[in-house]
């Protein structure tokens, strides 16, 4: 598709080609200067913790109680913790933590359920619409952190029950060896909670746009509600969602990480930054070994201020684009 | 006005459907969980499996878990009574939450009216300042701010101001005038600075390009009149209202990481200690007043929307 777009700024006129409307808003993130900063940031982090196993100089388990408490040097450019661990691969094994709490829950709490929920309850109506958004509303009225914390702790002991004697009938120890409990509940529970605020906004936007001439058109041959739903009512619906992806991610990473603080998160030994922070929050360590406290601190307020400021920069862009 | 009215009312009629709900989940989530409330009330005291019977038998614990809820639900309805704590053996259930959740709203009070003091001037005048580079500025530094954890700011506050300029004391809670009240107020204001600032300056930019606004300018109102009369009244308070609601929620939230790290014996700490501790009855009326009181805060900040704005009372916005 070409379009014409004037470029205010350098005064002329540019004829662009982009193969859709997403291509356009991408093309125009990418020319804001604070937003490609931000997403670089992101990019490098979250390379950095999908490739943790192969990038990270040492294990995230591995001891050498003859340096602990060491600081920043060539071989350990984080320094070591209390049981000597190389900080710097901590750090990169709990970057891997968040990306996969993070992606896991942001495209079924953040993207599936609402999209699918908010689109079902806003087409359909009635009875479908009365179910869905009632539990919404029953789901949002709860104190989120609290539940999320009590279903951690009363759920966790039974749920590792039972990937264990799954395990044993696969004969496999593959879960227990990941922690895939300790990821699958974090992501299970705010998920859970994640999708009502979305599903809300899709399911108002959805009441306008199913008596356009489009959608009366498909109904009219006969289309199925799920084809209406995600060939002509998908489009529609989908920058709604994207506006608010980067902040939800931001906010997803800082939930797992204090959920984790607290102890009711990922477990030891597997890394999280909630772990580290908490290792080196203590006030005898940070007096003494401020470095980690601060590296992974500054870690996760550098990738949440990228999340927050690339979410206000695709806000911008796609509201412009609207307008 | 009938369907304002119509809202509220459903909303209002909603909340005991939501309460049981809520309670029949929280109650089977909890006794579905781990360990037994036996080992809890008798902390490991005594092992006689006739004596833990007896204690069973005594709290209704060895009937099924529907039946558990029905007996609850019954005493709740009926008498007003949450069941035994199974930590605090003597006390009733509000006795002790009451207190607790007195401290927390005391701890959190400064705070909740700061990030409105702070957040709506900084958002006006970033508005006002739109173009150059005071706006971004004001708008990045506050983002910043909502960007460090929590979990690592009260540690950096603490050795800061309680340990090294020995200002403060380093946690706990003696009421609101003394110095314990810094530091969890500076963690619980800095981070929602940030999103109040952003709402208010949008609402602002909106309400600049009104046609009143030029009016205003047209007659010779001085530029501060004219933002603080006509722009600021008629666009900010009202949007205002409606993050009240949110504000209070996210206050809530930031509160429990913030008394758990302090030390402050306020609900956030006492949930976290009664769900580890197991003491089930406490949660569930912990959960269920909590909701309760989210349920009402949001009628009760609808209800002062329409007080405050005429367009929400003509019906020509809508609430949520």
């Amino acid at each position: 598709m070409t379009y014409i777009a004037a470029d205010l700024q350098h005064d002329y006129v540019v004829v662009e080609e982009s193969r859709s409307p997403g291509g356009r808003t991408l093309r125009r993130l990418l020319r804001r200067k604070l937003a490609v900063v931000c997403l670089s940031i992101i990019v490098v982090l979250y390379g950095a913790g999908a490739l943790a196993p192969f990038i990270a100089p040492y294990g995230y388990a591995e001891q050498n109680l003859d340096i602990s408490f060491q600081g920043p040097s060539l071989d350990h450019p984080f320094g070591t913790d209390r049981n000597g661990r190389d900080l710097m691969s901590r750090s990169i094994f709990a970057m891997r933590t968040t990306v996969v709490v993070t992606l896991a829950t942001i495209a079924t709490g953040g993207i599936l359920l609402p999209l699918t929920l908010g689109m079902l309850s806003g087409y359909r109506r009635g009875f479908t619409d009365s179910i869905i958004m009632r539990s919404g509303e029953i789901l949002s009225s709860l104190p989120g952190l609290p539940m999320l914390v009590l279903i951690n702790v009363t759920l966790r002991p039974r749920f590792v029950d039972w990937v264990e004697s799954l395990e044993r009938r696969v004969g496999t120890d593959w879960f227990t060896d990941t922690g895939f409990a300790d990821y699958f509940l974090i992501f299970f529970v705010l998920s859970l909670f994640g999708w009502v605020g979305g599903a809300r906004l899709i399911r108002t936007q959805v009441f306008t746009l199913r008596n356009a001439d489009y959608v009366l058109a498909a109904e009219s041959f006969g289309a199925s509600t799920w084809r209406i739903l995600f060939r002509h009512l998908l489009p529609g619906v989908l920058p709604l969602i994207v506006v608010g992806l980067s902040a939800s991610l931001g906010a997803i990473a800082l939930t797992e990480i204090g959920l984790t603080f607290i102890g009711v998160g990922i477990q030891p030994p597997n890394p999280s930054f909630g772990a580290l922070i908490s290792d080196g929050a203590p006030r005898v360590v940070f007096q003494n070994h401020p470095q980690l406290l601060l590296i992974p601190g500054s870690v996760v307020a550098m990738l949440i201020l990228s999340f927050n400021l690339l979410g206000d920069a695709v806000n911008d862009v796609i509201t412009s684009r609207a307008r | 006005m009938d369907g304002l009215a119509g809202h509220i009312l459903r909303r209002l009629l909603f909340l005991p459907v939501t309460l049981l709900v809520v309670s029949f989940a929280t109650f089977y989530i909890t006794r579905w969980g781990p360990g037994d409330p036996i080992r809890v009330y008798t902390a490991g005291g005594f092992s006689d499996p006739e004596a833990i019977a007896r204690v069973k038998e005594q709290y209704g614990l060895d009937k099924p878990i529907i039946a558990q809820y029905g007996i609850w639900l019954q005493d709740v309805t009926l008498h007003g009574d949450f069941g035994p704590s199974f930590r605090f053996r003597d006390r009733d259930i509000p006795d002790i939450i009451f207190p607790k959740m007195w401290v927390s709203m005391r701890v959190a009070a400064y705070a909740f009216v700061l990030t409105f003091l702070i957040g709506i001037p900084i958002g006006v005048y970033a508005a006002v300042k739109r173009g150059t580079w005071i706006d971004p500025f004001l708008i990045g530094v506050f983002l910043f701010f909502r960007s460090i954890p929590v979990l690592v700011l009260v540690p950096i506050l603490v050795l800061l101001l309680a340990v090294n300029l020995d200002l403060v004391p380093a946690g706990g809670f003696d009421g609101m005038l003394s110095t314990s009240m810094i530091i969890p107020t500076i963690a619980l204001t800095l981070p929602g600075i940030a999103g109040v600032a952003r709402l208010a300056r949008t609402a602002t930019l909106t309400a600049i390009e009104e046609d009143f606004v030029r009016t205003a300018r047209a007659k010779g109102l001085s530029e501060y009149t004219v933002i603080m009369r006509h722009v600021v009244r008629n666009s900010v308070v009202p949007i205002m209202t409606t993050v009240i609601g949110l504000d209070l929620v996210s206050l809530i939230e930031g509160a429990l990481f913030i008394e758990i790290l302090l030390g402050i014996p306020g609900i956030g700490s006492f949930i976290f200690e009664s769900v580890k501790g197991q003491d089930y009855n406490v949660v569930l009326a912990i959960v269920l007043i909590t909701t309760t009181a989210f349920v009402l805060a949001n009628l009760l900040v609808d209800l002062a929307l329409i007080v405050i704005d005429p367009r929400v009372r003509a019906g020509q916005q809508e609430l949520r």
